[in-house]
């Protein structure tokens, strides 16, 4: 190891392999048996529970976290599965502290809910560990339906599908199925290739047939899947950036953040990763907090993440803000890039402070950085998609768009926040519809 | 601080914090340390007869229940009366009293029900200086299938028989531990003051199996696939205890026999709660088995606290105060009227009152689109279920209707006489003055 926190430009190896190793551990470790027996007694199993309505998915948490206090988190697994078949990945990356966690009435009465999410995780690891796929294939229908995006809507859409027993093909652009949950988060959250495994064991209910490197417009085209399937369920996600849309972007070292994210999710050796010394994250939701701080543990000096409104404004949440500023980065708000300084690869940034209405102050400030990731927010693509609304595919509440046969859900459609959890929701209520209309 | 000071039939111990009878007080280790952490006295464990000692079980001796965040609330045994000589233990008993002279000693016994046995052993045990005797007629298991413990306690006869026989061969004090495994605990009670017992300390422990083992199909404790039953104690016991000290203390032909209360008792409240009833001191196993010695001390700091706070300067003054209101149920006032209210501004809206009495009890709680919850006056019946199942204290409380106020339920106010079931009207056998 030659490099260091301190070493100038774009450097891999700035830490060792066991501070790279101890920095991108899991997160929140598994409970044990003993810790999930603790936390599982806190459960007052509330009448018509707020953290029911309050999960996109509706899982019946009071009798989930009841049956691990009962000592079945087998069954505990299965009832969380039955409403979100990605329950493993969303006990890891929900922002519970904003859901379950928030209206727990022990949150209410002590500031400190019951530990759903961790909960959750215990239960579902159990499954997912053992390999126990607890869902079974009704008799075949005939019916083949397409899903296109391998991320949570469409990965939960074909589960419910294939359950329903119908045959399903999930085509996506990547070389591997996941999505969001693959390419997409901080790898803290999704250690020991969860996001692979859990595919694995989601596909083992049968009848899902993945095809990977196909994308719409690039293989695939709306028309044809229309004509060889007898439904289609779009999960495409949102696969543009925003731009910044000031001079000098396209100076080197002027990065996507999503682009970061998946390329150090997938990396085998975090000590390849290159990471500036004076590194700035613009935006202000969950993805610009998931690449500050993966470039604060990669072993940058200096981690700014820079939003233009103020701090209650900010897509991420509390506990992601309080995240970021506990390993060391520095949020700045109310300031909006002016221009990207620098020859030939950046130098340095310029932001104007702002206020809420982003109303111009004229004053400046200039921030070194040798790396600048862009996280504004995505954008859908696609050209010959059904009928948009607010820059995404119009759904009604089953997933339907605007052309018969063509359903969609997850970020690319419109309706409910862009979450995994939400995700699954569409895709498998959609799957319900489009059972419904097939069986018809 | 309030004078803790405790005299039981001219038993005299700094507190009346006693250890039970039991593992705690099987050996001069332990006691010595019992009394350094702050104990006032200690019921040795369970001397039998001369001879070769009980031999135990070699498996484990205990089962449990658990609330939640695994604490232990009922604890169930199958020990048997200590397994160590007896002359081991009368040199230990010895030294004890003599290191510690005022703090009391009380020595447990049993022998088979025969009188020389008895007359034989109790002045051999009295030379220890020992401050009293216990006659164990309670332990449940093992020794009962010989004919004593509860064996003897289960028959009021042999009681009575047996106390006289005590008093006779001694000039201690003799206190009779009582079985709770009887129908009507004023039977062996009665008994032992008819035995010229000087006290009667209650209970001892319930017959119980705590828990069956699914996969070795065998209640637990499992001995080699077996298991027995053992005797039941822990805070889960406390009510069983309470009402069976009331009894006693309530019942005229008992009222004056000095009783030590036993069971369940955990803090200084449930130690308060006995004497309320008319315990003169109070004893204490499970839970210095769960916590150790050092929980006298809460218990001390505790009861000194809450009598200085009642102006109480002695146990005495509170002892049996509460023993007048316990009475029969058709003595209640019918013509008392309460109503559940519930505290919108400490409510955490779990809906746990609402789930309960709309399932289980009198669908008198609303529930609104947001979750607030309120109760129906109209259909309120004070049952009190709501108030038991809220997780918060004193969030849900029972609101006494004033004397006029129109009890929305029955359409009619409320009366300012006392009324009761013996003169109600719907009463077939009422005796109300026409």
């Amino acid at each position: 190891m030659s490099n260091t926190p301190f070493s100038d430009g774009i450097q891999a190896a700035r830490l060792d392999a066991a501070e790279l190793s101890e920095n991108f551990g899991d997160l929140h470790p598994r409970f044990d048996d003993h810790e999930a027996l603790v936390a599982a007694d806190r459960c007052y199993f509330c009448h018509d529970a707020p953290c029911m309505t309050a999960c996109p998915t509706d899982i019946d948490i009071p009798l989930f976290i009841r049956q691990i206090a009962t000592g079945t988190p087998e069954a505990a697994a299965k009832t969380i599965f039955d409403q979100n078949i990605l329950g493993g990945m969303c006990a890891r990356v929900c922002p519970t502290e904003t859901l379950c966690e928030q209206v727990c009435v022990r949150e209410t009465a002590e500031g400190n809910p019951v530990e759903i999410g961790r909960l959750q995780r215990y239960a579902t690891d159990k499954l997912v560990d053992a390999g126990l796929h607890p869902f079974g294939r009704a008799d075949s229908t005939g019916k083949k339906v397409a899903v296109v995006g391998a991320g949570p809507a469409g990965l939960s859409a074909a589960h419910r599908l294939a359950m329903h027993g119908h045959d399903v093909t999930v085509y996506d652009a990547r070389a591997k199925a996941g999505g969001l949950n693959e390419f997409g988060i901080a790898a803290y959250k999704s250690v020991e290739s969860f996001a692979e495994r859990e595919v694995d064991w989601l596909l083992k209910i049968g009848g899902i047939t993945v095809e990977t490197g196909k994308k719409l417009g690039d293989g695939l085209s709306l028309d044809g899947l229309k004509t060889e399937f007898d439904a289609v369920f779009l999960g495409i996600g949102l696969g543009g950036v925003n731009a910044l849309g000031v001079d000098g972007e396209d100076k080197d070292g002027v990065d996507d953040a999503v682009d970061f994210i998946a390329e150090l999710r997938q990396a085998d050796d975090l000590g390849q990763m290159a990471i500036g010394r004076d590194v700035v994250v613009i935006g202000g939701g969950m993805t610009a907090v998931d690449a500050a701080v993966q470039a604060k543990l990669l072993g940058a000096l200096n981690v700014s993440l820079v939003y233009r409104r103020g701090k209650d404004r900010m897509n991420a949440s509390e506990f992601e803000q309080d995240l970021a500023a506990s390993k060391g980065v520095r949020i700045i708000t109310n300031a909006s890039p002016k221009s990207v300084i620098g020859n030939g690869a950046v130098r340095e940034i310029e932001f104007e402070y702002t206020d809420n209405d982003l109303k111009p102050t004229g004053q400046t400030i200039r921030l070194a950085a040798d790396q600048v990731f862009k996280a504004i927010g995505q954008t859908l693509e696609g050209d010959g998609l059904p009928e948009l609304e607010w820059g995404k595919i119009k759904v009604d509440d089953s997933g339907r768009t605007s052309v018969a046969g063509i359903w969609a859900g997850g970020d690319c459609a419109t309706g409910g926040d862009d979450l995994t959890v939400t995700a699954v929701a569409e895709g498998r209520d959609a799957a319900e519809d489009i059972h419904a209309k097939l069986s018809a | 601080m309030a004078n803790l000071e405790s005299d039981f039939v001219g038993i005299k111990s700094p507190n009346p914090f006693w250890l039970a009878s039991a593992p705690p007080t099987d050996k001069e280790y332990n006691v010595r340390r019992a009394f350094e952490a702050g104990w006032g006295g200690v019921v040795w464990k369970t001397l039998g007869a001369e001879g070769p000692p009980v031999v135990n079980v070699n498996g484990p001796r205990y089962g449990a229940i658990h609330g939640a965040d695994r604490r232990l609330l009922g604890l169930n045994n199958i020990e048997l009366i200590t397994d160590r000589p007896l002359d081991v233990n009368l040199e230990e008993m010895t030294r004890v009293k003599r290191d510690y002279p005022d703090h009391a000693l009380i020595a447990s016994v049993m022998v088979p029900c025969e009188e020389d046995e008895w007359k034989r052993i109790l002045p051999m045990i009295a030379e220890t200086g020992c401050d009293g005797f216990e006659l164990n007629f309670g332990c449940p298991h093992g020794m009962a299938e010989r004919g004593m413990g509860s064996a003897v306690g289960q028959v009021p006869d042999y009681i009575e028989m047996v106390a006289r026989w005590c008093k006779e061969a001694t000039d201690l004090p003799v206190i009779v531990k009582l079985t709770p495994n009887i129908t009507n605990i004023l039977h062996p009670a009665e008994a032992a003051l008819r035995g010229g017992a000087d006290a009667v300390s209650l209970i001892n422990t319930i017959n119980s199996i705590t828990n069956v083992n699914l996969d070795a199909m065998s209640p637990e404790p499992m001995i080699d696939g077996k298991g027995t039953h053992g005797g039941y104690c822990g805070p889960a016991v406390k009510p069983i205890a309470l009402n069976m000290v009331a009894e006693i203390a309530r019942n005229p032909e008992t009222a004056k026999l000095p009783i030590s209360g036993i069971g369940g008792i955990t803090t200084w409240r449930d130690a308060a709660e006995f004497m309320a009833l008319g315990a003169g001191n109070v004893q204490v196993c499970t839970a210095a088995m769960t916590y150790g010695f050092k929980i006298v001390q809460e218990m001390i700091s505790g009861l000194s606290q809450w009598m200085d706070e009642k102006g109480y300067t002695s146990t005495a003054d509170f002892v049996g105060m509460a023993t007048p209101n316990v009475t029969d149920w058709q003595y209640l006032n019918l013509n008392h009227v309460t109503k559940a209210v519930i505290n919108q501004d400490d409510c955490i809206s779990c809906g746990r009152c609402y789930a309960a009495c709309e399932d289980t009890s009198h669908q008198a709680i609303e529930m609104s689109e947001d979750r607030v919850f309120t109760v129906k006056d109209d259909e309120c019946v004070a049952c009190n279920l709501c108030v038991n199942v809220c997780p918060v204290e004193n969030c849900i409380t029972m609101r006494t209707l004033d004397v006029g106020e129109m009890d929305e339920r029955t359409g009619k106010p409320v009366e300012a006489d006392y009324g009761n079931w013996t003169a109600h009207p719907n009463n077939p056998m009422s005796t109300a003055a026409e």
